[in-house]
């Protein structure tokens, strides 16, 4: 019986397998993460641009002619050797003995400084924001003192020994790639979402569904559905695989180098991939039950925010668990189905230890199964209640959310 | 589901000793509290072609949905080719939906192959069985093209093929001559016989009595969710008494005595169902009181007017009995005038 279900299960899986990847949407969806990654470099390289110009400040110079030009010597020589960023110096004025120098109204023309150096070395004012004068006011010091002595002072070098790594980096760059992990089984989850929950919904609009009723029993046309999207979206992962493949031999070196998870990368990889097969097939086999109760397209549309907004939930919930390992938070990521293949990813990146995984996939398929069985019960009593000609006739979700007590 | 009285699989018989493909017993099914279908009782004998009749809303689709195992029945028990459960000889059986639907990109050769997989017909073999039924009913030149390039009547038959690619034992189908012309009405008609003459067992629902009339040898009426007539055709025609038609060269005599009280002049003609004692009272009194008899005609009922008569019966009964129990069974148009409210 089983291997019917199977048999009849790989039927459907293939139908819909070569309809989606022969259909002309199919380059859309292999085009999907070129759009966010557009988007998101054009919005770094603007946002880059203006943060390089919020962090490189200039700062005035307005002191007599030989003071000024000590104090930006004195900055030239040690900026360096300053922790953090350092404004640049300009002078704004020469100073004759006698003269002074109006800052606050240097500052309210607009002279593109953002802030100004008057008095003397031994005495300097600093005019500017409260938030500049915090920041600035020590470093302004340092220089002005340097700028202030007879003799130069001397440096005395630094050997400097380097580690790959410490305990402490290690740990914590793990957790960026069990982030990191989380992020990307999130991404293609969110991917394919749309994709299932419309699914049943073509053949609701073809009006197959019910020969595919009759002629397979229904958890197989779940699981059909469910094998083929994910078979669409190994081969959605293969093309991106490969482009990313492409551009890290190409050298790209912006790329982003992750720490080796806690299990090593191949076991990682094959982890990922069962986990992402695991987070897919739950979150699939919920969305095709509600998708099922779907007869419309808007009805989908209607369907497709409440369940983004979850899945975001279960990712915001896995992640949240992540930065407390060892309470009862990170174990009821653990526990709970749909955040499981998250957390549990997590782990893998973080700890070595196997048999969690073991324990956790047998945990994860047997709630899959669960799933499709329920949904399918509950497809097969909302969907095919009545004849075309029949009379009571309520469909997909009008009939549950009216549904009246028997 | 109740579990029936027969044994899990074997053959089923009937009180005549046919075999039967088909039998259930009290189906019951309810829809939020609307009972769709109310205790129908069928025998189908194998390799017979056999008519469920009914008004639009009756409980055709439901009940044939039940017999299909596509939902399962609230209550009663129903044996498919020998089974309990319909979907365990899903392939021995053939289904042809009344909202009739194929994939639009998939190409006419594909869909069948696709129909015969879905029953255990490898999908190579599928194919090549594909293409000799398009070619054995003259659709071989549509073979590659894409159902949606097709006629909704191609596309039809291209599903009635794929009905019957991996050769079922029990071919069900739901109005299948709704939305054909008269020559495929009369193609399909055709195939139904054919199917029947190699053995299969057809049953067919429909609210078009005249093909029933030429195909079935029984059929089960079905209104209001109840079946109030199972039977042979010819059974359900003698529910009626014939009609008498009588023209006299006479118009007055004794012999006016002797016709019903009911009977009715019209034209030349008399009319008027034939007494209980039969005609022989009646042909005496005409010929001993000199009404000179220019014809006399009696005609069996037909299918449609005992079609008529049965339904129309169970109708006012479902009436009355929702009358005097509200919780009973409606109709749809009560359904829908109580979901209005």
């Amino acid at each position: 019986m089983f291997a019917e279900k199977l048999r009849a299960a790989f039927v459907v899986a293939r139908r819909d397998f070569v309809a989606v990847i022969f259909s002309k949407t199919f380059i859309f969806f292999l085009a999907g993460p070129l759009f966010p990654l557009v988007v998101g470099a054009m919005a770094g390289s603007i946002g880059a641009q203006v943060q390089q110009d919020l962090d490189n400040p200039t700062v005035g110079v307005a002191m007599p002619a030989h003071q000024g030009d000590r104090l930006i010597r004195a900055r030239d020589a040690m900026a360096d050797r300053m922790a953090g960023p350092v404004p640049s110096f300009v002078v704004l004025e020469r100073l004759r003995d006698g003269e002074t120098f109006d800052a606050r109204g240097a500052l309210a023309k607009g002279s593109g400084v953002a802030a100004v150096i008057t008095g003397t070395l031994d005495a300097p004012v600093l005019t500017g924001t409260a938030e500049r004068l915090g920041s600035w006011q020590g470093m302004v010091s340092t220089f002005a003192a340097r700028a202030r002595s007879a003799s130069p002072a001397s440096f005395p070098d630094v050997r400097s020994e380097v580690v790959t790594t410490s305990v402490a980096q290690q740990r914590n760059q793990q957790v960026l790639t069990a982030q990191a992990g989380q992020v990307l089984l999130f991404l293609l989850t969110m991917l394919l979402a749309g994709m299932v929950l419309s699914n049943l919904v073509e053949e609701k609009g073809n009006k197959i569904i019910e020969v595919l009723a009759a002629a397979i029993p229904m958890d197989a046309l779940f699981l059909g559905k469910l094998f083929a999207m994910l078979a669409v979206s190994l081969v959605g992962i293969a093309v991106w695989g490969t482009g990313y493949g492409v551009l890290v031999v190409a050298g790209a070196r912006a790329m982003p180098v992750l720490a080796a998870p806690a299990v090593g990368w191949p076991l990682f990889l094959g982890l990922g991939f069962l986990y992402f097969a695991m987070a897919y097939l739950l979150l699939g086999s919920l969305f095709l039950s509600i998708g099922g109760m779907a007869s419309t397209v808007r009805e989908v549309q209607t369907l497709s925010m409440p369940i983004t907004m979850m899945q975001l939930m279960v990712f915001f919930f896995a992640s949240y668990a992540l930065a407390r390992p060892g309470t009862w938070i990170e174990t009821a990521a653990i526990v709970f189905p749909v955040s499981s293949p998250f957390a549990m990813l997590a782990q893998a990146a973080q700890k070595p230890a196997l048999w969690p995984h073991l324990l956790a996939l047998g945990w994860q398929a047997a709630w899959v199964l669960l799933i499709v069985r329920m949904g399918a019960g509950l497809f097969r009593r909302t969907v095919l209640k009545s004849g075309a000609g029949g009379a009571p006739r309520r469909r997909g979700l009008q009939a549950v959310l009216r549904r009246r007590p028997a | 589901m109740q579990l029936g009285e027969w044994p899990v699989s074997g053959n089923v018989v009937d009180a005549g000793g046919a075999e039967l493909a088909i039998e259930a017993k009290g189906l019951v099914k309810r829809f939020d509290g609307f009972t769709a279908v109310d205790g129908v009782d069928i025998a189908v004998p194998k390799g017979a072609i056999y008519g469920i009749l009914g008004p639009n809303g009756a409980g055709k689709t439901t009940t044939l949905r039940m017999l299909l195992g596509i939902i399962d029945p609230d209550s009663g028990t129903r044996r498919v080719l020998g089974c309990e459960r319909p979907t365990d000889v899903a392939r021995r059986i053939g289904y042809l939906p009344e909202e009739r639907g194929l994939y639009p990109a998939m190409k006419a050769v594909d869909a069948i192959a696709f129909l015969g997989a879905l029953r255990g017909v490898p999908l190579k073999e599928g194919r090549r069985k594909g293409r000799e039924l398009l070619e054995t009913h003259g659709l071989g030149y549509a073979a590659d093209r894409q159902i949606r390039q097709l006629s909704k009547g191609m596309a039809q038959q291209v599903q009635l093929l794929g009905t019957l690619v991996h050769q079922p034992d029990l071919v069900i189908f739901d109005e299948p001559f709704s939305g054909l012309d008269a020559i495929n009405q009369g193609k399909l008609e055709g195939t139904i016989r054919d199917l029947a003459a190699r053995g299969t067992t057809v049953i067919f629902s429909t609210h078009v009595i005249a093909h029933a009339e030429r195909l079935c040898d029984q059929i089960a009426i079905i209104a209001g969710g109840k079946v109030p007539f199972a039977g042979p055709v010819d059974e359900a025609r003698d529910r009626l008494r014939p009609q008498v038609r009588l023209e006299t060269r006479a118009q007055q005599g004794p012999w006016r005595a002797a016709l019903p009280p009911e009977a009715r002049h019209e034209g030349a003609f008399w009319h008027f169902t034939l007494p209980e004692t039969g005609i022989e009272p009646l042909l005496r009194a005409l010929i001993e009181g000199e009404a000179g008899i220019l014809s006399l005609s009696i005609e069996r009922a037909g299918l449609h007017d005992a079609f008529v008569a049965i339904a129309g019966e169970a109708a006012a009964r479902a009436l009355q009995d929702s009358e005097a129990a509200p919780t009973h069974t409606k109709g749809p148009k009560q359904r829908e005038a109580a979901d209005v409210r």
